[in-house]
Order: structure tokens, then sequence, then C-alpha cells
């Protein structure tokens, strides 16, 4: 059952995941401490999931090593392999997947069962671990009977109960409706941070990431694109995915001081100085539009469209057209003093100063 | 009733206009399924049914039919699940072949599975002529030998159904239980099994009335003694030659327990595989 404690110090997961699957490579280093939460995020398509099966042992590495609390688990190089009943790695699966035949209770003590607990051991662990997670009542209830937010309490009892030294979340959320999603996240971030095994999750919303996660761990084709916490990744992200999500308008550029002519040919000037491939960075709140030339001198100003408006939070969105297609804050007085409308013919400047440049990593 | 324009003409849905020429045919058919069961009911003699159907030879005849359906039911699932969960979830070469094979008793005509099965099994045949030197051991014309005619016709549809079961049954599950720490066999006993469970009480039941209602292989490999391989319908058979009265009595319970059969499928499969 034990033997293998998480030791502080040592990572909890130490893994060096590469999977060849017809056409697609996944090569991605992870290591997770134990107590620590990281998130991988990424697009989907961009190996999360196979990440994932290859950890819980659903998937057979091509190269690479999964260590667990000192133990290898799968190691090609030196052959060793450890199928997943043997691995002690807790999983919540993306719809649950809890048994329908069984009821809550003996789901959760179906882990136990497994591994040695006799049937009253196996339930009053069950049943201590429901009333953990606050479901105590619902026991007895068969998954079909269970709301989603529910069902993923009860996935979460199942896959700790056995207190594994890593757990893992595949999109934990995102089965749920955004109602009960919000109640949910904070619930699961209560859970994650009393965990003393490490947690992986993968998920493809930032926003989830941000608040569960410690860390941050950002692939996309099968590769890491950034690596950090929340406040790296949200400050200088390295992905347009990342970039679109946390807000960011985020294009890729040659600089040479503080002059970047990004790969669409449009040139703008910026903050930094910097000299070779940089990415280019401003909040949608930098952009000012107006409806004819703007007097004084911003450094960046040009004739654009246009494309679409829509609200978000207090303000008002406005997609831009070309030359430089972006997103820009304004707030619906603005909007209504420049009669903003799709189609409408506006000027957009952008101060210098608002503009981070910033060195693109492994570009 | 019509358009204005009268360019379409009100008229009943497509579904529910059937030609005349087709409709002639269906009601034929109908009537050609449904009439000889009348006839049978309508045959039968009520006033002394009580005192045939408590008749010794009868209750023999419907003991042993009950007790050798059921024995061969139970060998078709002991053989039979593990066979169909091999097919439906272990790829290897010639897998295609193997489905075919198993088939093969569906459409044989059970008289070949029964000289088939002399063959092999009989005192002279490769095993059970080993079993005759070896053991002492005789089969053919005995109720063993009953159960192993029933299960050779009857084991391809209860392969069938628990296939078609495991097939559509979701494997994530499996790998849920694998991650909570089930070997391959707690896997299957607990969480394939109760989940295909629709398909192998269905696929049983099947088997059952299938074994139940065996003649040709029967008569060839174990023969007819009354009171050790005479079954239901054997029973009739010869009842037909000597004693009509005794025949529909017998075809009536016969008929009854298919009705009842039919009855508890049909809420099997209501009920459970549409859900799954």
């Amino acid at each position: 059952m034990s033997g293998h404690p998480p030791v502080p110090g040592q990572p909890a997961l130490d893994a060096h995941l590469v999977v060849d699957r017809g056409g697609f490579r996944l090569d991605v280093r992870l290591a997770v401490a134990p107590g620590e939460v990281v998130a991988v995020v990424g697009p989907n398509g961009a190996g999360k999931t196979t990440a994932l099966r290859a950890l819980a042992g659903l998937l057979r590495l091509s190269a690479g090593h999964v260590w667990l609390a000192g133990r290898p688990l799968d190691e090609p190089a030196t052959g060793v392999w450890v199928p997943p009943e043997r691995r002690r790695v807790g999983v919540v699966f993306q719809d649950h997947l809890l048994f329908p035949h069984l009821s809550a209770v003996e789901n959760v003590a179906f882990g136990p069962r497994c591994r040695g607990a006799g049937r009253r051991e196996a339930r009053r662990q069950a049943g201590e671990w429901l009333r953990r997670v606050g479901v105590a009542h619902l026991a007895r209830y068969r998954p079909g009977q269970l709301s989603g937010g529910q069902a993923q309490r009860v996935a979460l009892a199942r896959a700790l109960v056995g207190r594994p030294p890593l757990l893992l979340l595949d999109e934990p959320l995102a089965a749920l409706d955004a109602g009960t999603r919000a109640d949910t996240r904070a619930e699961l971030n209560r859970h994650l941070s009393t965990h003393d095994g490490g947690t992986l999750l993968v998920t493809h919303d930032p926003l989830d990431a941000l608040i569960l996660a410690d860390r941050l761990v950002v692939i996309e084709d099968g590769r890491v694109v950034q690596e950090g916490d929340a406040a790296t990744i949200t400050a200088r992200p390295q992905a347009d995915y990342v970039a679109r999500l946390v807000g960011l308008n985020l294009y890729r550029g040659d600089a040479d001081g503080r002059t970047v002519v990004l790969d669409n040919g449009f040139k703008l000037t910026v903050g930094d100085a910097n000299h070779g491939r940089v990415f280019v960075a401003f909040r949608p709140s930098a952009v000012a539009l107006h409806r004819y030339p703007p007097e004084g001198s911003p450094r960046n100003v040009w004739p654009t469209r246009i494309d679409g408006l829509h609200h978000h939070g207090d303000t008002l969105r406005v997609e831009l057209g070309p030359p430089l297609p972006l997103s820009a804050d304004v707030t619906p007085q603005a909007a209504s003093q420049l009669r903003l409308a799709p189609g409408s013919q506006v000027w957009a400047s952008v101060k210098a100063v608002e503009i981070s440049a910033y060195p693109a990593g492994g570009d | 009733m019509s358009d204005p324009d009268g360019s379409a003409p009100a008229r009943p849905s497509p579904r529910s206009r059937l030609p005349v020429l087709a409709l002639v045919p269906a009601l034929l058919g109908l009537a050609f399924l449904v009439l000889p069961l009348l006839g049978l009911v309508a045959r039968t003699p009520w006033t002394t049914l009580p005192a045939r159907l408590t008749e010794p030879g009868v209750l023999t005849a419907l003991g042993l039919s009950l007790q050798t359906a059921t024995v061969a039911t139970v060998a078709c699932l002991v053989l039979g699940v593990p066979l169909a969960w091999l097919l439906a979830r272990t790829p290897f070469r010639g897998r295609r072949v193997v489905r075919a094979l198993v088939t093969v008793p569906m459409v044989l005509p059970p008289v070949v599975g029964g000289v088939a099965l002399l063959l092999v099994f009989g005192r002279r045949g490769v095993i059970g002529g080993w079993l005759d030197a070896t053991f002492g051991v005789t089969i053919p014309f005995t109720p063993a030998a009953v159960v192993m005619a029933q299960s050779f016709v009857a084991m391809p549809f209860l392969v069938i159904a628990v296939e078609g079961a495991l097939r559509g049954a979701d494997t994530r599950y499996e790998e849920a239980a694998a991650t909570l720490g089930a070997g391959r066999w707690t896997t299957f006993r607990r969480v394939t099994l109760p989940m295909v469970a629709p398909g192998v009480v269905a696929g049983a039941v099947l088997c059952w009335a299938r074994a139940l209602g065996e003649f040709g292989a029967t008569i060839t490999f174990a023969g007819n003694f009354p009171g050790r391989t005479q079954t239901m319908p054997l029973a009739v058979y010869l009842a037909l030659e000597t004693d009509l009265e005794a025949a529909i009595v017998l075809s009536l319970v016969l008929l009854l327990v298919s009705v009842a059969i039919l009855a508890s499928l049909r809420d099997r499969w209501l009920g459970g595989a549409t859900t799954t």
C-alpha cells in the first residue's frame, strides 16, 4: 500500500514525456513537487491529454521517463513499466467516469477494495472522503442521479481516497455549466490546497489554470512554449493562445532598438529596446480610437476599420481589422461619441510606452 | 383540405401510405405466422388439460428440458462470455475467421451439428474414444449429450449478443478502474461485466430459448430415451405419431414458455440495453 511517501524536497513527479503517435510528437518535461499544483495549459490537440494518459499509465512512452516519488514507472530505455493499477496515481477524468452501476460510496470504495481493504474498511474510508468533499448525504445515489458538480466531487473523492502521491485532473471543470463552474472551482481549489501529494491538471482554460495552479506549463503542438507562475505567464506570454485568453494583443516581429517590424510587415514603436526576434504585447485598454486623425504625436497611429463590437465587462471590446488586427477596449460613452459600428472607419493609436517588447524564447 | 394553389393535395403522411400491393402480402405474412399458433390454442383439449399436464411422461420431459436447457445456458455463459470478450476486445490475426466460425452453428442444420458431435464425441470419435478408453466415460445418448447438443446450437446466440454489448461499452470506464488499482480480472468482473449485464442477460435468454427448442442435434447425438434424453421437442414429435392430443398439450406448454421468454426479453431490452 505505502512505501513511497512523498519526501520533502524530492519532486513527487519527475517526467520527460516523449510519445510518438502517427505524425504527432509529444515531448515535454514536467516536474511536480509534493503539495504543488501544476497546470498544463494548451489549446485542443496540443497533447495535454496524451501527457496525462502517459502519466497515468494508460499510454506507453516512446522515450523519456516517468518517476514518481523516486520510483521509476515508465522508462523505455531500461525497460521499466509499471501498469496503471500499480501506480498509485489518482485520476479525475473529464467526464468523471463514475461507474454507473455503483452508488457514490461504492465508487469511492472501489479503489480501497482493489488495493486490499476489507468491505467495511473500504466503505468507511469512502464515507469519510465523501464527507470531506461535502457530499456524504449522496452516498447511496447512483451517478445518473447526481448533478455535474456533485459527480465531480465524488470523482475527486474517488481519486484521493488512496492518498496518491500524484493526482491528475483532466479538464476538471469542462463538463460543468457556467453556474456551477465558479463554485466548483473555488471548492476544488480548497481541496487541492490540502492535498499533500503533487497535483497536475490539464485544461484548455487559462482562467482555471491561473486560479487553481501554483505553476503553469503552456504547451502547443506537443512542446512546452512557456513555464512559470501566473504573474510571469500573464505579463509576458509566449503563446498567442495564452495572450488571447489573458486579453493581450500579442505579435511576433524583429526589433531594431525601439522599432519593431511585425511579421505582417506593420511597424510599431515600442517601449523597450531589443534586437532580433521579439514578442510585442499591449493591453486592449492601451488602444485609443479616434474619428479623425489625432492631434499631438503618438508614435503609432494608423487608419483602420471596425470588424466587430461586443460587451466585455463594463467596457466595450472593439475588434479592429487590417492593417493590424487587434482588440481595443473603450468605454460605452466613448463608443457612442465616436459612433462606433462594425464597418466604420476609425483611427487607432497606441503610445509607445504602453507596448512592451521582450525576446521571443525558442523561436 | 388542399393548398390554395392545388399543387400539393392534402394527404396522409408518407409513412402511413402503404401500397395495396404490399399490404396484401404483409397481412398474409402476419396471418401465416399467427394462425398456426391460434390453431394450436383452438385445438387444445381444455377439459382434459390438467390431467394431461400431470401425466408422468409430460412432467419428466418438461423437467429434463428445463434442466438441460439451464445447464447448457450456464455452460454457454462460462465459455461464451470469455469468447465474446476475446472477439470484442483482443485484436489478433484471423479474428474475422474465428467470428465466422463461431456463427456457423447458427446457420448449420442442427442435424449436421448432431452428426459432427457424434463423430468427435462418439465412442469411436477422436475425443470420445479417448474419454472411453481413459475414464470409461461415454457421452452419446446421455443427458450430458443433450446438454452438449443444446450448447452447440445455442452458444453462438449468446456470443453474438455479448460481443455486441462489449463492443458498445465505453472502455474508458475500464481505464478508470485500472487507475483505481483494479487488475484486468477485477476490472472485468466489477466494471465490464456489470455494464454489459443487459446484453449478457438478453444473450442468455435467447440461448436458453434456443436450447429449450433444440431437436435435430439432440435426437442425433443424444437419442430419444424417455427420462434420460427425451426433451420436450422430442416428446412432441413422438406423441404426434401416437397421440395427437398429447402432442398438442406438450406444444402448448412450449408455446407458453416461449411467450414468457419473449415478454421478459422485451422488458430487458427496453429497460436496459437501450440506455447503455
